[in-house]
Order: C-alpha cells, then sequence, then structure tokens
C-alpha cells in the first residue's frame, strides 16, 4: 500500500477537563474518498480543524504526506496548504467581494498568472460546480446550495491534491444535498483527489464513501469500506444507522414531566 | 489565597493582552512594505486606499465639526476668565497651543477610535465567527497581511492628516470667537496664532497622533481576531476595541506629553 495521504496517529485533544478527541488513528490513502461520520458533539468537526492545521493537538500527531504539520516548519505548512483546499460548512466565502473574487483569491495572492488566465481559470472553476453565471454576485444573493458550491470552486482553485469538506449537505433540501455528492464523485473522478468529507448524513455518506471512519464521543469506534459498515453489529453504529434516540427521551423521569405537562393543558382546556 | 490569586491572573491577562498587541503590532508593521503600489502584492494598495477613505475621507466631517465645537467651547471658557484680567489676546495662545499640542490629535483620536475601531473589531470578528479566517489561513494567506496591514497603513496615513484638519477647525472657530467678542478680524488672529505656536508644538502633535493611530488600529483588530463564539461576541468586541483604544490613547497621551514636558523643561 502507498504512503497515507493523511495520518493521525494517536490525536488526543481537551479542553480544560474534557476530552474531545482520544487517542484517534486514521490512515487516509491518496485517491480515496474518506468519511467521517459522527453524531453532534462526537469530535468530527475538531477532529477536522485539527487535520488542517487551524489547532494544535494536546498530543499525537498529524501528518500530510509524511509531513507533521504541528512540527513544520511555517514555509513547509504553507506548502502543504497550498495543496490542500477546504470547503467550510457556511461557505466562509468573504462577504465583501463577489463570488468570482471570492474564487480567484487564492490565484491572485499566490501565483503571479497574468489577470486574464486568472479570469480564464475563475470561469472554469465557477462553471465546475454549476456557478457559470454567478460570477459577479455577492455571496449573500446566493442560496445556501450555491454558496456551497462557491466554498468549492474556492477550495479547488488551485487544483489540490487534498480536498476536505466540512458538513457539505447540512442544511441543504435533499436536491440540493444530492448534487453536492455528485459533486465530490465527479471531483474524485476528474481530478483523482484525496477527499476527506465529515458528515453526520447517512445517505450522502453512503453515497460518496470509499471508506466510513465513524467517531463516537471522541473515539473511532470503527473505520471500515462502506459494505462492511452497512453490515455492521456494532450498537453504536446500529443506534446511528437506524436512527434509535438516546434512552434519554425514554427515561422515566422525562415520561413523568410529558405527563405532568398534558395534565396542565388539560385542566386549562 | 483568592485575593492574591485574582491578583496574579489579572496581571497574567493584561501582560498577554499587551504581549499580543506588541507582536501583532510588529508583525503588521512587517507586512507593510507589501502593501506598496509596484513592490507590493497585487490589489493590496487599492484595499489600502479603500481603508484611507473609510478612515479618513468619511471621518472628516465629523471630526471637523466636533473640532470646531470644542475650539469654540475653549475659547469661550477660558475668555470668561481671561475677561477678568484683561487678557483676552491670550484666548488665542489657549487656543493655537491648545489644538496643535492635544486636543487636535486627542479629539480625532476619539473620533477614530469610535467610528473605525469599532469597525475594525465587528469586521475581523464577525470573519472570526463565519470561519472567513480560517478559511485564509487555510489558503495559506496571512490574516494579518491580508486583514489588518492594509488598515494599519491607512491609520497611520490618516489620522495624522485628520489631527491636522482638526487644528485647523478648532484654531478656526476660535477666530470666530475673537470676531464676535473682540472684532479682531481672521487675518491678525492667524497671525498672533502662528506667533504663539511652535512647530515643534506641531510635530509633538503630530508624533503623539501617529502613536495614537497605531494604538487604535491594533487594539480594534486585536478584539476582533479574539472574538470567539457567536454574534453576540462580535458586540462584544466592538464595544471592548472603543473601550480599550481610549484608555490606551489617554495613557500614551499622559505619557508622551510628560516626556515633551521634561524634554521643554530643559
Amino acid at each position: 500500500m502507498a504512503d497515507p495521504m493523511i495520518s493521525v496517529q494517536g490525536l488526543t485533544v481537551t479542553y480544560g477537563s474534557r476530552r474531545v478527541l482520544d487517542g484517534v488513528n486514521l490512515d487516509i490513502q491518496p485517491g480515496e474518498v474518506m468519511v467521517l461520520l459522527g453524531g453532534s458533539g462526537s469530535g468530527k468537526t475538531t477532529m477536522l480543524r485539527h487535520i488542517i492545521g487551524l489547532e494544535r493537538p494536546t498530543s499525537g500527531t498529524v501528518k500530510i504526506r509524511g509531513v507533521d504539520i504541528n512540527r513544520c516548519s511555517p514555509k513547509d505548512l504553507k506548502a502543504i496548504r497550498r495543496t490542500m483546499g477546504v470547503a467550510f460548512q457556511d461557505g466562509a466565502l468573504f462577504n465583501e467581494l463577489t463570488i468570482a473574487e471570492n474564487v480567484d483569491l487564492p490565484l491572485r495572492e499566490l501565483t503571479t498568472l497574468a489577470d486574464p488566465v486568472i479570469d480564464i481559470m475563475t470561469y472554469m472553476n465557477l462553471a465546475a460546480v454549476g456557478l457559470g453565471e454567478a460570477g459577479k454576485q455577492m455571496p449573500q444573493e446566493l442560496s445556501g446550495g450555491m454558496k456551497k458550491r462557491a466554498a468549492v470552486a474556492r477550495a479547488t482553485a488551485l487544483d489540490p491534491e487534498l480536498l476536505l469538506f466540512d458538513e457539505p449537505s447540512a442544511g441543504l433540501d435533499p436536491i440540493v444535498a444530492a448534487g453536492m455528492d455528485d459533486l465530490i464523485l465527479f471531483l474524485k473522478q476528474a481530478f483523482h483527489m484525496t477527499i476527506l468529507v465529515v458528515t453526520h448524513e447517512l445517505a450522502s455518506a453512503f453515497k460518496v464513501a470509499d471508506r466510513i471512519a465513524m467517531l463516537y464521543q471522541g473515539s473511532l469506534i470503527a473505520v471500515d469500506s462502506k459494505d462492511a459498515f452497512r453490515a455492521s453489529t456494532n450498537p453504536r453504529i446500529r443506534q446511528f444507522l437506524d436512527r434509535v434516540a438516546d434512552p434519554i427521551a425514554a427515561s422515566t423521569a422525562v415520561q413523568d414531566h410529558m405527563q405532568e405537562l398534558a395534565g396542565m393543558t388539560g385542566a386549562k382546556g | 489565597m483568592k485575593f492574591l490569586e485574582a491578583v496574579g491572573g489579572g496581571v497574567i491577562r493584561g501582560l498577554a493582552y499587551v504581549g499580543g498587541l506588541t507582536i501583532q503590532g510588529w508583525s503588521g508593521l512587517r507586512a507593510t512594505p507589501r502593501l506598496l503600489p509596484g513592490v507590493g502584492k497585487r490589489g493590496r494598495w487599492q484595499a489600502t486606499l479603500r481603508q484611507m477613505a473609510a478612515i479618513g475621507v468619511d471621518a472628516l466631517p465629523m471630526v471637523g465639526i466636533m473640532s470646531a465645537c470644542a475650539g469654540f467651547i475653549l475659547a469661550m471658557q477660558t475668555g470668561t476668565e481671561l475677561r477678568k484680567f484683561g487678557a483676552m489676546q491670550y484666548v488665542m495662545d489657549v487656543v493655537g497651543v491648545g489644538f496643535t499640542r492635544e486636543l487636535g490629535p486627542l479629539l480625532t483620536a476619539f473620533v477614530v477610535s469610535g467610528r473605525s475601531g469599532s469597525a475594525f473589531s465587528a469586521e475581523i470578528g464577525t470573519m472570526v465567527v463565519t470561519n472567513e479566517i480560517d478559511a485564509l489561513r487555510t489558503m495559506a494567506i496571512d490574516p494579518v497581511e491580508f486583514v489588518l496591514a492594509p488598515k494599519y497603513l491607512a491609520a497611520i496615513i490618516t489620522i495624522p492628516c485628520l489631527s491636522i484638519m482638526s487644528n485647523a477647525f478648532g484654531i478656526l472657530a476660535g477666530a470666530g470667537f475673537m470676531y464676535i467678542t473682540t472684532k479682531i478680524r481672521l487675518g491678525m488672529y492667524l497671525r498672533y496664532v502662528f506667533n504663539s505656536i511652535e512647530l515643534r508644538d506641531v510635530f509633538f502633535g503630530l508624533l503623539k497622533s501617529l502613536v495614537f493611530a497605531i494604538i487604535i488600529v491594533n487594539v480594534g483588530c486585536l478584539e476582533g481576531f479574539r472574538t470567539r463564539g457567536g454574534p453576540d461576541a462580535v458586540g462584544r468586541s466592538a464595544t471592548s476595541a472603543v473601550v480599550w483604544s481610549t484608555f490606551f490613547v489617554i495613557l500614551a497621551d499622559v505619557f508622551f506629553t510628560a516626556i515633551f514636558y521634561l524634554m521643554r523643561m530643559e
């Protein structure tokens, strides 16, 4: 097997006394789509932020193509970041810039290409995500799905080898969300990108993933192909797949309280 | 023990804040050459020009009106006292020296900290909350250079310019007062004022103004970068940007005025 694109070893993150990530190990191979699945508060966004080097872990290492991003020189980190694109959850587009200016920002800032070349590349980038005509609009004029697409166009502006998505389908209707899934698959096939998708949407996870990793309360409880994942008998995974509520809502105290509330409205009515 | 803990914690937080200001101030200053047209990165000097318009040109009406009012107030207040001694002509000294040495730079700093200091922290705070700063960092673009440096350079250029305008408006308002009360005409008033102020008064005033500019832009941006949480945090940072920049401006003012005072004594 080739060297992994991303190698996370023993990643531990604590905020105060709370342990958000607990010794997570994960290797992502070149050219695969890895989906990091987990419920709210499972630590998946924290893990993404550490993989892209926005925060420093309490202990453990994150290596991208063999380089430890927390111990390398600022120059090396810059070089690594040029080969990776991140599409943030709400797009993180710059509000005072047009969509085209947002997308061509990395090209203008980090390359010495001539302006006409940049304009053409920007148009192609936008066209690839289906926003060829939206370049002159401002971010606040776009719908949520279009913003996410524009963010993908910006993340892919420098032809990254590695593309990371934070909740690509959160807050989108099923049709637009399916469009995002198709876009991820298209980017993988057309540009052979290595892709990490952080999500809690099962349908989208099973559509795009080669392998699925599941986080539960800061620990990875499974890293498997999607078929093996679907057939898993791990109770936590089953609960997630079968959409079973946590027992809190079923506890007697809550039930009693509910009945009390129902009684109050009954007495008034 | 509780008391010691609280005092020690406060001191450490204060030192960390000042340390943050210093680091940010230095890295912002180091990034300014990359803003210059021709040698710098493309698009940066246009961003700087936009900031200069926002910090300087747009603030001019307010600085003008406030300075004129303050000049008139100063002339009236000193006039009532000096009239008793038949020394009305010293009103011109007070207004001229008071504005060039002190009031011009200080009033300008207050206006700019209220208008632009809060705007810096709100803008950067929003960028933090919506992950835009994170996006810049993951794109290998330095947020200090991209966001802070244009504001830095624009403030350093425009705030001393605004102070000069403030001096002019204050002194002219004094002229209005003198004309109304003693029928001294503008030409004579100006000759008298220019005799009473020295060039180094003007120079020291502008030097202070430069220091105020550095304080306002750095406090505003640091409060923005330190924003954590949601939209309500953005409002809090804007408030503390104004509060702390005003506070540090006054501290710096005392410090520099004391130095100039000692220099004049020798």
